[in-house]
């Protein structure tokens, strides 16, 4: 019973969200609404016990994801008035796709009957949510973690040099020529008389 | 009680409210990444109520890379757009033709 009513707050309060996304007229509203859905979606997770995931809903997207697009959001000087001058122009459409996909949807909810389905890994009694998915993760599906992590590195490098810019006069340090350095070249040794100034050849290296 | 079904309505939902972004704010496209992000985070709740009521914890293994993926192409998405706003001064899509082939 009170897993029902969490359940319709928090399915209530995500649709809600999704809704706010798609329709606030400022994008950092947009944004604000995103992470409510996210953090909602999180309740929805744990609802079913799947805590692990919630979790990584919460740090992922709201600590990470969320506040990218925030960033970029704020970032930007974008006249977001004229940007959604003719969104009114696409809502036919828009309810027109809306309307088939919720029918295909709907006849494939109708048509739906649980068969006979073996499951490849049952959950281990015994274990939490969180060490299941380890024990998982870290022998069968040990490879594709690892294509997941060099997704990752692709990503990274990508945004790097693509946002990168190259700048005119920048002052940088270049440790090869640093570590060439001779004492030869880089130290004169002086003896001057009293009163006697030094010639330094084109300064102090 | 709560069943799958609920679930995958709330998905449903979810997932068209994805797809309404995008035609909507076909200029937009911030919009339209947080919209993708929607529909992701519906195929998520799909795998995850898939996994806690079948039983099977592939499910939730799955859900953890469409993750990974999503935060990918957000991050690259993002990249492109700096880019984009840099070059042209404007993120308006609907008339990005410069690539035409």
């Amino acid at each position: 019973m009170i897993q029902a009513a969490i359940f319709y707050l928090l399915a209530g309060a995500t649709v809600l969200a999704g809704i706010m996304v798609i329709s606030a007229r400022n994008p950092v509203h947009s944004v604000l609404w995103l992470i409510f859905a996210f953090v909602n979606a999180a309740g929805l997770f744990l609802v079913i016990g799947a805590e692990f995931l919630a979790m990584l809903l919460v740090i992922v997207y709201v600590g990470a994801v969320a506040v990218l697009f925030l960033f970029v959001v704020m970032m930007l000087d974008i006249d977001f008035a004229t940007l959604r001058a003719g969104a009114m122009r696409y809502l036919p459409l828009g309810l027109l796709l809306g309307a088939a996909l919720s029918v295909e949807l709907l006849l494939v909810a109708s048509a739906w009957e649980a068969g006979a389905i073996a499951p490849s890994a049952p959950p281990r009694s015994g274990l939490s949510n969180t060490q299941a998915l380890g024990t998982l993760l870290y022998t069968d599906y040990v490879f594709v973690f690892q294509a997941a992590g060099l997704i990752l590195l692709t990503a990274m490098v990508g945004a790097i040099v693509l946002t990168h810019r190259e700048r005119a006069g920048v002052k940088r340090q270049d440790p090869f020529r640093q570590a060439s350095r001779t004492p030869a070249e880089t130290i004169a040794l002086a003896r001057p008389a009293v009163g006697a100034g030094v010639e330094t050849e084109g300064g102090v290296r | 009680m709560i069943g799958i079904g609920h679930y995958l309505g709330v998905s449903a939902i979810l997932f068209t409210l994805g797809v309404l972004g995008i035609a909507l704010n076909r200029r937009n496209i911030i919009v339209i990444l947080m919209s993708i992000e929607l529909m992701l985070l519906a195929v998520n709740i799909n795998f995850v109520a898939f996994s806690v009521f079948l039983e099977d914890m592939v499910g939730q293994i799955f859900a953890m890379f469409v993750l990974t993926v999503a935060a990918a192409e957000a991050a690259i998405g993002l990249a492109i757009l700096v880019t984009y706003f840099r070059n042209r001064g404007t993120i308006a899509v609907d008339d990005a033709r410069q690539m035409r082939g």
